[in-house]
């Protein structure tokens, strides 16, 4: 078990946890504004949310992840991070992979809305309408609230497979647990099979109870039709 | 529900104003951003002629896209072909009401789709590398496919039970009744029925494994997929964003075609009438606009 002390395994599932968590509740929330104007009445709105998930989702996350880090930082100058700060450089990569795992989960995420909006039956906002409730109120108080408790186990195999994916951030240089498994083979390859073990199950570690959590949740506020 | 028009009344002429005002404004804001963009890479030269000529030229795509491109095409369809049948075992080999053949099934299913395809790329190779002679040629190819085979032949083993599942009861009690061994009922009746339900989920997991096979040449796996083939252009032309738009490109349109044969396929499908009415398999969120409980992305 010196594998503990020489390497630093915890701190790199930590960060590992960290990503999975910025970048999930930025997904959702992108994800939600997405939908919106995808099945919203400003046609100019519909269109480029339609654009965007369709390209974003058929591009690999690989090229994403690269393109925030070349395109964004080194190119265009976002670093997101106070240049002067001692641990600027990996904060930077830390910050801009969140941002791509954002715009690349929130097509998911807008995906799996846009779905549990057509379980909603139409008379919910036929009704809503009636009540002279505009796009709006329509969908923030009656539409989504019954959209969400439908996708919650779509959503959650989104989050397990935002969990899987953190590990591209390893090819921008963020110390998540991929790149230090990778280290960790070359160097202790005679253990190879022992360090694949602890790192996939830390992984299992992280996406079996986000399953079965979130499958309970999901069932607890199904709606009944 | 079917999304838009029901969400929203015929507009009258204020809410006619006001979506042309919103139109106006999300315009300006989209312009705004292009425009930030498009002077960021100005200023860095990357619309520069000279950077995107390479792309025009015949050796740039002789000697390092198409090379890289058959290699990611090569290591996706070899993928598949081997994970199919596991895949096929492993699905039936869960539902089976044998205890010590369905619960390995179920935990080899559910260990290696809790795993990351990166970290299966990363352990094949040093494997391969440490463990096995395999010359430096193949290996790489061998530790991609390998990483892919075990993942996605987890994921498409989920997809054949659900296609399984989804089939009315009446079809396996109907041969049940006239005799027929559980072997027999699975070969003969469900299985022939469930292909053709989960022909398009399988499509769509084409479109996962085309994505993934971009993180072969990363890290330590080091597979010259069509991403690291470009390596080369941008260390001798210095255009990393042209090259990043022209590689996105490629895949966008490979997938694009890959949905709509799904899509196609869905159409064609549920117009025949070899699948019993109300059999739907749940297709992959990761690659379609899927419902239900996908298994990755």
């Amino acid at each position: 078990m010196d594998l503990f002390s020489k390497y630093d395994i915890f701190g790199a599932f930590w960060v590992t946890i960290q990503l999975t968590l910025l970048s999930a509740v930025g997904a959702l929330i992108w994800g939600t504004v997405l939908v919106a104007m995808r099945v919203g009445p400003v046609p100019v709105m519909r269109w480029f949310a339609t654009a965007y998930i369709n390209i974003v989702r058929n591009t690999p996350l690989t090229i994403i992840i690269l393109f925030a880090s070349l395109g964004l930082s080194s190119t265009l100058g976002i670093t997101l991070v106070d240049p002067d700060s001692t641990t600027s450089i990996a904060d930077s990569s830390f910050r801009l992979a969140v941002l791509g795992f954002i715009a690349y989960t929130a097509t998911f995420v807008a995906e799996a809305i846009r779905s549990g909006i057509n379980t909603v039956p139409v008379g919910q906002a036929e009704a809503a309408r009636a009540l002279g409730m505009g796009f709006t109120r329509v969908l923030g108080t009656i539409v989504l609230p019954q959209a969400f408790r439908a996708v919650i186990a779509p959503l959650a195999s989104v989050l397990i497979a935002l969990t899987k994916n953190t590990t591209v951030a390893a090819i921008i240089g963020v110390a998540e647990a991929a790149l230090l498994m990778s280290e960790m083979v070359e160097n202790e390859s005679d253990r190879l099979l022992l360090v694949f073990v602890l790192f996939a199950l830390g992984f299992v570690i992280l996406t079996l109870p986000t399953g079965l959590l979130l499958g309970r949740l999901a069932k607890k506020v199904e709606v009944r039709r | 529900m079917s999304a838009g028009s029901v969400l929203f009344d015929a507009p009258g002429p204020r809410a006619r104003l006001r979506a042309h005002l919103y139109t106006a404004l999300f315009t300006l804001v989209l312009l705004a951003v292009a425009w930030f963009v498009f002077r960021g890479f100005a200023d860095k030269n990357q619309w520069n002629g000279a950077l995107w000529k390479p792309f025009i030229e015949g050796a740039t795509w002789s000697e390092f896209l198409l090379p890289g491109l058959l290699n990611t095409i090569e290591a996706a369809l070899l993928s598949v072909v081997i994970a199919i049948p596991i895949g096929v075992l492993l699905g039936i080999g869960r539902m089976s009401v044998h205890r010590w053949v369905s619960a390995p099934c179920g935990v080899i299913v559910e260990f290696f789709r809790a795993i990351p395809v990166l970290l299966l790329m990363v352990f094949a190779a040093e494997l391969y590398f440490t463990y096995t002679d395999v010359d430096s040629e193949t290996r790489p190819l061998l530790a991609v496919v390998t990483g892919l085979v075990l993942y996605n032949g987890s994921v498409l083993a989920e997809i054949v039970r659900s296609g399984i599942k989804s089939l009315p009861r009446g079809q396996a009690e109907a041969a049940a009744a006239l005799g027929m061994r559980s072997g027999q009922i699975m070969r003969s009746v469900q299985l022939p029925q469930a292909v053709s339900l989960m022909l398009p989920a399988i499509v769509s997991q084409l479109v996962v494994i085309l994505k993934d096979t971009a993180l072969g040449g990363q890290l330590t796996v080091g597979y010259t997929e069509l991403v690291r083939s470009a390596g080369p252009i941008t260390a001798n032309f210095n255009n990393s964003i042209p090259t990043l738009i022209v590689l996105a490109a490629i895949f966008i349109v490979l997938n694009y075609l890959l949905t709509l044969a799904a899509a196609l396929l869905q159409r064609r499908l549920s117009r025949s009438r070899r699948t019993p009415p109300g059999a739907k398999v749940v297709v992959n969120p990761g690659a379609t606009a899927g419902t239900g409980a996908g298994v990755a992305l």
